[in-house]
């Protein structure tokens, strides 16, 4: 029995040109993928400049980049504080998502019961908008810390939820099969068979997460509104718009779109990092 | 595991390893898929279930397996448990381990650990041919050595017998050839008892010592035929006039047995 597979047994063989152009076309694309956006934003960043310029906006309607990022600096002692808790909040609410979600989808796994009765209060929890449920959960929940992590969780959790069971249950039947046939416990079919099956939902529904843990927090906050020590840069958006600090106000939902980005590229790391070896998803085709 | 070439017991004295005795099948929707079905299984046999779609090839080998059970009759295991290795159309491999990894899966769910089994695994990599891509993933290979994974996590344990439903039916022409020859010589080496659903008279011929033709609604046993052409079997096999004149008969069969249905 012997085996020649051409892609996986090929030496130092010679390649031809259209190969090379290929590989080229790969070089080129990588370069591209992030100069072209880099580029672009840079370029709306000078559009943004010249239109504050040359029809002379005053500050207090539009501030110009210049001065938000002026104000970036200035103000860094009020906003970064500010963004050390929307973070904290952000990162705390995200675990618990993480936690409750995976948590539930495996009970929900283990039986269906408890899935035909506690599926449908995911769904109304999901349906319903945060900024209904907010107010009452601040009059019910004093500590301000819990109540903006319950609302940002409730954002948060269903998409991991949601996806973490439809993974669980989209094992391979055949699979199944030959589980049952070796005799899997069905502790060893969660942990070897769906587990696996369901990590690259999970990293799906943990994507989406990681971006409404943000909004949740931001919107939480917006509704429960008091200030003073220990706020998020939502109530900096919301004091710097009563006092018409314009630029502050730019400055900090900058800060909330980079906080967006980084928990995006990071999330989008760590899915790469799991997947890469084996999931469709990660595999680069040649051509 | 032995890997010199095993000679099997002549078809009459070989002992009775599995029973199927009067089975029924029939399903809730009202489906007879089986009706009074009979197979006796001998240890070191290599049969062919040859019939027309939906006959219940399938339905008869989950039952063996024991992932159904038959509404009536018996199906009884002489001696020793139930040993059982599988492998489906699919190669149904798990896309998330290497190949050592699937192939270890049935030891994993025995309890045994990887070390203890290596020995044994890469053994019987070895035998299929893909001792090189132990530690490859599923996606990286071809259809044919995917299948060839299948068929080494099926008979890695030596299982008593070895349940394979139309499992090349999905390769070309050229694969199935060379994992019909390897097939065979797996299974001497490994002394093992196969039974194999196939649509294919050909391969029925080429594989089997026994080709039992079913018929459909319901399904059941129509004739069966022995495949009298000593192993090992190869390309000179194929080509001679034993092995055509053993196809027109088997096809014959087959032929006889859809006419039953119409
Ligand atoms: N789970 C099931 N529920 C209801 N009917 C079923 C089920 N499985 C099989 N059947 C029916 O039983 C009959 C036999 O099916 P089976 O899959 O065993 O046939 P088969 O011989 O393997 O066919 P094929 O060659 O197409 O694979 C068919 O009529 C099928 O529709
Ligand atoms: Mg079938």
């Amino acid at each position: 029995m012997s085996l020649a597979d051409p892609a996986l047994a090929a030496g130092d063989t010679p390649v031809d040109a259209d190969e090379l152009a290929r590989a080229r076309a790969r070089r080129r694309e990588r370069v591209l993928r992030w100069l072209l956006p880099s580029v672009t934003v840079a370029l709306m960043i000078v559009l943004w400049d010249r239109i504050v310029a040359w029809n002379e906006i005053p500050h207090y309607i539009l501030p110009g980049p210049g001065l938000v990022a002026q104000t970036l600096v200035k103000d860094a002692p009020i906003l970064l504080p500010a963004l050390g808790v929307t973070l904290q909040i952000t990162l705390m609410a995200l675990a618990v998502a993480v936690v409750g979600g995976v948590g539930l989808a495996v009970l929900f796994s283990l039986s269906r019961w408890a899935e035909m009765c506690f599926y449908p209060f995911a769904v109304i929890l999901q349906v319903t908008p945060v900024v209904s449920i907010a107010p009452l959960i601040f009059i019910y929940v004093d500590n301000r810390l819990a109540g903006l992590l319950l609302c940002a969780w409730i954002v948060a959790f269903f998409p991991i939820l949601s996806n973490t069971t439809l993974g669980l249950n989209s094992t391979d039947h055949n699979l199944r099969d030959l589980y049952r046939i070796y005799g899997a416990t069905r502790w060893q079919r969660l942990r070897y068979l769906q587990i696996p099956t369901a990590l690259p939902y999970f990293l799906g529904g943990l994507r989406i997460a990681g971006g409404l843990s943000l909004i949740g927090a931001v919107v939480a906050e917006y509704v429960a509104g008091t200030g003073g020590i220990g706020s998020g840069l939502a109530f900096r958006i919301l004091e710097a718009g009563y006092r018409l600090n314009i630029p502050r106000m730019f400055a900090a939902l900058a800060l909330i779109a980079l906080t967006g980005v980084v928990i995006f590229a990071v999330l989008s790391l760590i899915t790469h990092l799991m997947l890469h070896k084996w999931h469709e998803s990660a595999i680069k085709r040649e051509n | 595991m032995v890997v010199t070439w095993r000679k099997p017991k002549p078809l009459g004295e070989r002992a009775k390893l599995l029973e199927m005795a009067a089975v029924d099948k029939a399903f809730a929707g009202g489906t007879l898929a089986l009706q009074d079905m009979n197979l006796t299984v001998n240890e070191g046999d290599f049969i062919s279930l040859l019939g027309p779609s939906g006959c219940g090839k399938s339905t008869a080998l989950r039952l063996i397996a024991g992932l159904m059970h038959p509404t009536r009759g018996q199906i009884r295991w002489e001696g020793g448990e139930a040993e059982i290795g599988v492998v489906f159309q699919e190669p149904t491999l798990m896309p998330w381990a290497t190949v050592e990894q699937n192939v270890y899966l049935p030891f994993r769910l025995k309890g045994q650990s990887f070390v203890q089994v290596r020995d044994d695994i890469h053994l019987v990599l070895k035998l299929v041919g893909l001792e090189k891509f132990a530690k490859a993933y599923p996606r990286e290979l071809s259809g044919g050595m995917k299948m060839r994974v299948s068929i080494a996590r099926a008979m890695v344990t030596r299982p008593r017998l070895i349940l394979m439903d139309e499992p090349f039916a999905a390769l070309d022409e050229i694969t199935r050839h060379k994992l019909n020859k390897d097939l065979l010589e797996l299974k001497e080496k490994i002394a093992s008892t196969v039974i194999f659903v196939t649509h294919s008279v050909f391969e029925s011929v080429f594989l089997s010592d026994r080709i039992v033709v079913m018929a459909a609604r319901p399904g059941r046993v129509s004739t069966e035929l022995t495949v009298d052409a000593p192993y090992p079997r190869g390309e000179a096999f194929r080509t001679s006039a034993d092995y055509a004149a053993l196809c027109r008969t088997a096809s014959d069969a087959l032929h006889a047995a859809m006419g039953e249905t119409a």
